[in-house]
């Protein structure tokens, strides 16, 4: 397929802006000298080129997406057309306060609804995704302890070996250092471990609930116990509140900061890697510290902007994805307080369903009920056939199902991280479960063929080794 | 009500039979009883989608969208080519994960390095990353990466948008370096203070071009003293100014990023927005976040790949540059597109329209008796002065349907003027502010 830059001739373009209706004006300062090359090309040709990259491209809706941990869940068509409303799309971040009271409502309504899910207090919408959110809510703990004057003393983090990578990320990013906590044979946390660790420097704990492979940890109130009587908080990766929305609120497990994956849980698109939006929650002995700005209701009912008085500041411009809020906002009404737990039984339901029928081939990482995804181990099946799990991702994609979650959770060897969603119907999942059956046979008998999967796909494997030894990441108009 | 769950009752039943469960409870057996939810979420039972289309479009409607705007300050009023909406909203770019799965994913991919490529051209660096949430974080990213172990403290310039300077100040309350700022001085980094500032222990320097107060900053002296005292420059660039201006890269910058929404992304009340980064040969292994890079597949044929990942979170962990793992990819491609439909003239031109604009409207509104508070020279933002209060001004506006500039304080406005506002709209703009000032 052509770069963008290999189309078009020069002279080409659109017309876009009508003449200027002022004088020209001729700047002294520094004018870039160096050539500004950008594509020349008339509409059609932009808009074919276009065409051409989306057909190499699979969306929600091209087929199955059981991507462990990411909540591929259908993105309804209304939550896209309340954001592009003009009445949002429209407004400028800092006009009047008067002027732009129903977007101030939304978020106000937005919060209280997702308090009400989480079991929180307060929630700033600032964190425009899971990561950043993160970052925001262990702000949150260091200034909490700062303030106590045990600043200085409590500095770790602790986190489960199980963690997304991001937990321990944002951890060394908000300055504290990482205690790896391992987990327990049954993939929960080893309490005895966890009683070890925790301790007169502990400044928290981050946790997934259900856990990275798909476990509800009972021992939830013995874990956040230890931790809030070592002193330390206790931090919720909403990674996985998909699974127990409506059903069970971080809130009651004993966290003490949240936050949400909008564009996971709460049905907004992923945009090919963003945007997304990481509101983060906590209880209001933390409500002082969250990051600006956030909308409030006043006395006289109107709606204003308001930045909580020990605030650790701000961790992006303006009040976040604004319109990523509103399609969660849309999503929430739609479902309300019967569709909410109905989701989330329905995913747990899927994701039980599509695991008993693949235990009769694939030895699964925990046996048992799951929640809303749940891991298969393929070690076994590499050491006697050869074929690995990215083998058989790989030969997903000729069955035309997009891969599961692959080499995670890091505990786990040859992962395989399904989570089906409760967006998918008993047909696609019993689809895909013969699909991963047959290539279980195909291990057996002709390894060599998934070796050289996928065979359809526009491109072959490509060559990631080359892509890091030698690295091209522009295009270059002189070659 | 809806869930958008396609299995019916019955089918729901058999499917839990056959999972081997009697009913829903049984699944959630690892829920300790003590802590479910008892009474159920206390929200509003769900509503059918012409119920939630009334309810959205009422909010909306309490919100008033303005026609003629002349307020910028970080989030910008321009045209946004009717292609850029249609190609953003094609559902597989719109719905697609991150492209992890190269082979059914080289349209995203493709997508992104030719954004990349795009914004190395825009700010004449080497490598660019396939984004980061907004310009604020993408200049706290920045200043990330020049700490060490012995330089350690960050210089923002005092000229930076108010906005970035606070989310630079946070995320170095997170990693412990140390936050200062430069005084600006009639609207631009005061090169003095700056370099009575610079030490041993400073890691960077972060400067915006054009200035919060749209003045033009002398980016090239200032590359220069910040690199004698062997600190690294930051340039954070409005994207359209760089059609005219000098880039980064020829000011001898080492991290060039700003906000990319000027690039037909919508103001959206705040975001969903673009943070662009690009790096110098020498810094560009430490620039947070994704990059696509150009390979090939087991034929020889041209291909993209996430790549460089070990820099990244869900490899190296606590041990990683940033936590950064969704960026905006989506607004990136609306970026791409819209600098393909504008090309290199059409940008430049809008460029100049926006300068031709905001120096026709700063002389209307200084015979309307609003005096230019700084002698710099600017480039489609500038400060008014006036003894008549700001409130009183953009009251008088607003009644005519007319956002005025940003309020800085009582007397002080900052306007912004884009290719968007027609002559007529700022001489209506100025008999407005006449009559208000009585000039």
């Amino acid at each position: 397929m052509k770069l963008i830059f290999e189309r078009g001739a020069a002279g080409r373009g659109c017309s876009i802006l009508p003449a200027c209706d002022v004088p020209e004006v001729g700047l002294r300062a520094g004018k870039r000298e160096r050539e500004l090359r950008l594509p020349s090309l008339s509409e059609t040709e932009i808009n074919r080129h276009y065409s051409e990259l989306e057909q190499q491209v699979y969306g929600v809706n091209s087929g199955f997406y059981p991507l462990g941990s990411c909540t591929m869940k259908y993105n309804p068509k209304i939550n896209e057309a309340a954001a592009s409303l003009p009445g949002f799309a429209g407004l400028h971040p800092l006009q009047p306060e008067h002027t732009a009271q129903g977007a101030l409502e939304l978020l106000a309504g937005a919060e209280k609804a997702l308090c009400e899910i989480t079991g929180m207090d307060r929630m700033s919408f600032q964190p425009a995704a899971g990561a950043h959110g993160e970052f925001t809510g262990l702000l949150l703990i260091k200034a909490y302890h700062k303030k106590r004057g045990e600043g200085e003393k409590r500095t770790k983090i602790l986190v489960p070996d199980s963690a997304h990578g991001t937990n321990p990320a944002s951890a060394a990013m908000a300055g504290f250092t990482v205690v790896n906590i391992p987990s327990g044979p049954d993939g929960c946390v080893d309490l005895s471990k966890l009683r070890e660790a925790a301790g007169e420097d502990t400044a928290g704990l981050m946790l997934t609930n259900p856990n990275t492979v798909g476990l509800f940890d009972r021992n939830i109130l013995e874990i956040t116990g230890i931790v809030h009587e070592a002193g330390g908080l206790c931090y919720y990766d909403g990674a996985n509140l998909n699974a127990v929305m409506g059903i069970v609120r971080p809130g009651d497990m004993g966290f003490d900061v949240v936050h949400l994956n909008l564009h996971k849980t709460f049905s907004t698109p992923h945009g090919g890697g963003g945007p997304g939006s990481g509101p983060v929650g906590c209880k209001g002995f933390l409500a002082p510290f969250l990051p600006g700005e956030m909308a409030a209701e006043r006395e006289d009912g109107s709606y204003g902007f308001e930045i909580p008085p020990e605030t650790v500041g701000a961790v992006r411009s303006f009040c976040g994805n604004f319109l990523v809020v509103v399609k969660a906002y849309a999503y929430i009404l739609s479902l309300g307080a019967d569709g909410i737990p109905e989701a989330a039984e329905n995913a747990v339901l899927n994701a039980n369903y599509m695991k008993k029928k693949l235990e009769k081939a694939y030895r699964m990482a925990y046996p048992g009920t799951c929640m809303h995804e749940f891991v298969m181990d393929l070690s076994e099946l590499k050491e006697r056939t050869g074929v690995s799990a990215l083998d058989i991702a790989k030969g997903l994609l000729d069955g035309g199902v997009h891969p599961p979650t692959m080499y995670f959770p890091l505990i786990v060897h040859e992962a395989l991280m399904f989570e089906p969603t409760e967006t998918e119907s008993r047909e696609t999942l019993d689809g895909a479960a013969e699909l991963l059956l047959e290539l279980f046979r195909k291990a057996q008998e002709k390894p060599e063929e998934l070796h050289e999967a996928p065979q359809g796909a526009p491109v072959k494997r490509l060559d990631e080794v080359q892509a890091a030894r030698k690295p091209v990441l522009r295009y270059s108009y002189d070659s | 009500m809806g869930s958008y769950i396609p299995n019916t009752e019955q089918e729901r039943k058999e499917m839990l039979e056959a999972a081997g469960f009697s009913d829903f409870r049984e699944l959630y057996e690892s829920v300790p009883e003590e802590i479910r939810l008892k009474d159920g979420l206390s929200l509003p039972p769900g509503q059918a989608e012409l119920a939630v289309r009334r309810t959205m479009e009422g909010l909306a409607g309490k919100n008033r969208v303005f026609s003629h705007i002349f307020r910028g300050a970080g989030s910008y009023h321009h045209y946004i080519p009717a292609i850029v909406d249609e190609i953003a909203s094609r559902e597989k770019f719109v719905t697609a994960y991150t492209p992890y799965q190269a082979e059914i994913s080289q349209g995203i991919l493709q997508s992104i390095f030719e954004y990349q490529t795009m914004i190395c051209e825009l700010t004449g660096m080497e490598v660019s990353n396939a984004s980061v949430y907004d310009g604020a974080s993408a200049a706290a990213e920045a200043a990330a990466m020049c700490v060490g172990k012995k330089r350690k403290t960050v210089l923002v310039s005092g000229a930076a948008n108010p906005r970035v300077r606070k989310v630079m100040e946070t995320y170095c309350f997170g990693n412990g370096s140390l936050y200062l700022e430069i005084p600006q001085k009639d609207g631009l980094t005061d090169p003095e203070q700056l370099s009575a500032l610079l030490s041993e222990e400073t890691a960077c320097v972060y400067v915006e071009q054009p200035s919060f107060f749209g003045c033009i900053e002398d980016l090239e002296n200032l590359s220069r003293l910040v690199h004698e005292a062997g600190a690294k420059f930051i340039a954070g660039c409005n994207p359209m100014a760089l059609a005219l201006l000098k880039t980064p890269g020829e000011c001898g910058a080492d991290i060039a990023v700003g906000e990319g929404q000027p690039l037909g992304i919508p103001m959206g009340f705040g975001g969903p927005y673009l943070g662009y980064m690009a790096a110098s040969k020498e810094m560009f292994r430490k620039l947070p976040g994704r990059m696509v890079g150009q390979t090939v597949d087991k034929d020889g044929k041209r291909g993209f790949v996430l790549t460089l990942q070990a820099r990244e979170q869900h490899i190296r962990r606590e041990k990683a540059g940033s936590n950064i793992c969704s960026n905006e990819a989506l607004c990136a491609m609306r970026a791409a597109v819209y600098l393909a439909a504008m090309g290199a003239e059409g940008l430049k031109e809008a460029a100049g329209q926006c300068a031709a604009k905001a120096h026709y409207l700063q002389k209307a509104l200084e015979e309307a008796g609003l005096s230019p508070e700084y002698p710099s020279e600017f480039f489609h933002e500038f400060v008014t002065v006036s003894d008549i209060p700001s409130e009183t001004i953009l009251k008088a506006l607003e009644e005519q349907g007319i956002l005025g500039g940003l309020p800085l304080d009582g007397r002080r406005i900052l306007w912004c003027a884009t290719e968007m506002n027609t002559r007529e709209e700022m001489d209506q703009t100025a008999s407005v502010v006449k009559e208000v000032t009585g000039a």
